[in-house]
């Protein structure tokens, strides 16, 4: 049984949402990043979503952005970004772990070796942001060879078609974005959106995870209420980082909480 | 059914975040459809000639031409209103805004000819336009900054990156996954996802096709070797896409070598031949081995970018176009050499093919006949050549 599914399992049983906080790998730089990412495990977080960083980061907003920046400024390329996951795994082996990264990246490293990489690495999914249902056979080919989970969003505006093809080929679990346009809580998320849910339950999906523009206890309830198996927060965990590890703790520990 | 394969070999494609693609389906389906409506060709047919001042002259430059036996043809986009080919495509996709019921666009420019030709349209249309423009460019192209501005249009510096175009599609991106619902992104070259690459090309084939009828009247046949600047590679795929099945034409596009392709500062990825995946295509880009994507570097505001339009690689790829690297110094030579021969002052980025076409013209022994294509002209680019010449 993969992590997730074990979490999820375990969660259902409790009665309880998994809270998913998000961190860009190596922002500010590798060694505090660990200490970051150590400070949200110790504090409620169910599993971690952590941004590969890149260039060119086209489906995030300025929080996201900056982080990258910060990352890809102290040094961070994507070996070092995988040594960091694999420090994080072998103190924390029982925590699913997905990767957000960008198409280049995998391309660049070759598609099946990136997957390789990343389940060596320890990761137990991995979601590109700019690789749409469409253009995702070879990514998903390779996950799947590699063991690794295949994540695919589900947009506010997707069709029935590209429902059921993110319920038959999403792994772990299935990202619902909340809204139109990229990450961060500059926008709010939109409402939660019964029938998106209501259709990849139809296709039998992964639990459904819902991300964008969540930064506060309330949100993560709602979708929980929407019937969300969890909820991702990427760029409100980010802005609690840069305020320091009490700060990110309390955050972690607050939004924890609302899942319960 | 689509007419159009998303793919051109092994490039193409279309790498966006899911939620663009229904807005990109909606966008192909518009455009394939306008493509067989006799009205919409009509509308597009008028507009190019009483507004963008279509045909475009061929002009024999005679005078620029250093060697008796090579006659230097320009196909004079430069004379279009607004100074560019950028308002041929412009035109057409403004069209086909209208017609997906959406009153907003958005895009990106470098140069600022893209920006200038969407600000002029959205004027003439009336719609509302945004436009993104890296904070470097802002500074070396103020003048059109200020065309956009007098025109209505919101021009949005973006700070983030190089400051330059790679940065300014990044944001015109952003701001389409949050307002594809009434704002169409008039993406400004024959690259990005499908169907860009194939709607560019198919609305700048007026270039090629005019040009081509026009060179046959001028001299009874095809010229030996059709020649353009690559940046996205709009004006070179305009210029080509008649002229791809004519074996015997010579296809040369022309990259910016910026300080030289052995210097790294240059924008010049075809030469490079890395392939890579950025602005929604598979195409060759400048990268790092990790995959990070570098800074172009051009003169040219204009060909100032790190990767190019899919169509050009497969090109490149299959042998059929050749794509060689024109350094700056090589196109400011070129610029003053039009400017004094012909009294035409041409863009930095036109300036690019000309310094080729001469180059090749003085190393040539045989009769030849080079058909250029003069895609901008170079007023914008003054403030540029008086620093070059310490006049500012």
């Amino acid at each position: 049984m993969s992590l997730y599914q074990s979490l999820f399992e375990r969660l259902r049983a409790k009665k309880e949402g998994a809270f998913i906080p998000f961190l860009t790998l190596g922002d500010p730089d590798l060694d505090t990043s660990f200490e970051l990412l150590c400070t949200l495990v110790e504090n409620g977080a169910d599993a971690l979503e952590l941004g590969v960083p890149f260039s060119d980061p086209v489906a995030d907003g300025p929080t996201i952005q900056a982080a990258t920046l910060r990352a890809l400024a102290s040094g961070t390329t994507p070996k070092k970004a995988l040594a960091l996951v694999r420090r994080l795994k072998d103190k924390y082996p029982e925590i699913p772990v997905g990767l957000l990264t960008y198409a280049n990246l995998v391309f660049a490293a070759g598609i099946d070796q990136f997957y390789l990489d990343a389940k060596a690495a320890g990761v137990d999914s991995v979601l590109v942001a700019d690789v749409p249902i469409k253009e995702s056979a070879p990514f998903v080919k390779a996950a799947k060879a590699a063991k690794v989970a295949p994540v695919m969003i589900a947009p506010p505006n997707a069709s029935e078609a590209t429902l059921k093809a993110v319920a038959q080929l999403s792994e772990g679990y299935v990202y619902l974005v909340s809204r139109a346009g990229v990450t961060g809580t500059e926008t709010a998320a939109g409402k939660p959106l019964g029938h998106i849910i209501d259709t990849l339950k139809r296709y039998q999906s992964a639990p459904v995870v819902l991300g964008f523009g969540i930064a506060e206890p309330e949100q993560v309830k709602a979708a929980l209420a929407a019937g969300c198996a969890g909820a991702i927060s990427g760029s409100a965990a980010v802005k609690a980082a840069e305020q320091g590890p009490e700060q990110l703790a309390a955050f972690s520990a607050s939004m924890k909480a609302a899942s319960r | 059914m689509s007419h159009f394969s998303p793919y051109f070999g092994e490039f193409g494609g279309t790498f966006v975040p899911e939620i663009l693609v229904p807005a990109l389906d909606q966008l192909t389906a518009a455009f394939e459809n306008a493509l067989e409506d006799d009205s919409f060709k009509a509308e597009l047919g008028a507009l190019l000639k009483h507004y963008a001042g279509r045909p475009t002259p061929l002009y024999e430059a005679t005078h620029l031409s250093p060697n008796p036996l090579v006659r230097i043809f320009l196909k004079r986009e430069d004379l279009l209103h607004g100074g560019a080919h950028k308002t041929n495509q412009v035109l057409a996709q403004a069209l086909l805004t209208k017609r997906m019921g959406k009153n907003e666009i958005i895009a990106e420019t470098g140069a600022g000819q893209h920006g200038v030709a969407t600000a002029m349209v959205a004027a003439m249309m009336g719609m509302k336009a945004r436009i993104y423009m890296g904070a470097k460019d802002c500074e070396r192209q103020q003048p059109n900054v200020y065309r956009m501005k007098l025109m209505g249009a919101e021009v949005i510096p973006v700070h983030a990156g190089s400051g330059t175009l790679k940065d300014a599609v990044n944001e015109a991106l952003r701001d389409w996954a949050a307002n594809y619902d009434t704002a169409h992104y008039l993406l400004g070259t024959a690259a990005g996802p499908h169907p860009f690459p194939h709607l560019v090309r198919e609305f700048q084939r007026i270039i090629g096709a005019e040009a081509k009828a026009q060179m046959i009247e001028a001299i009874g046949r095809l010229p030996d070797a059709a020649i353009a600047c690559v940046g996205g590679g709009s004006n070179a795929i305009g210029l080509f896409a008649d002229f791809i099945d004519e074996k015997d034409v010579e296809l040369i596009g022309v990259e910016p070598g910026g300080e030289g392709v052995e210097t790294g500062k240059h924008g010049a990825p075809i030469y490079m031949a890395k392939e890579g995946i950025l602005h929604g295509m598979k195409s060759y880009l400048m990268q790092d081995e990790d995959g990070q994507v570098e800074e172009s570097h051009s003169i040219s505001a204009g060909l100032d970018y790190p990767a190019v339009g899919p169509q050009h690689a497969y090109l490149a790829k299959t042998g059929r176009a050749q794509y060689v690297p024109i350094n700056d110094d090589e196109a400011i030579e070129g610029f003053k050499a039009l400017c004094r021969s012909e009294g035409i002052i041409p863009a930095i980025e036109s300036s690019h093919a000309l310094a080729y076409a001469l180059k090749r013209a003085k190393a040539a022994s045989k009769e030849e006949v080079l058909l250029v294509n003069l895609s901008g002209r170079g007023d914008k680019d003054l403030n540029t050549i008086m620093k070059l010449e310490g006049l500012l």
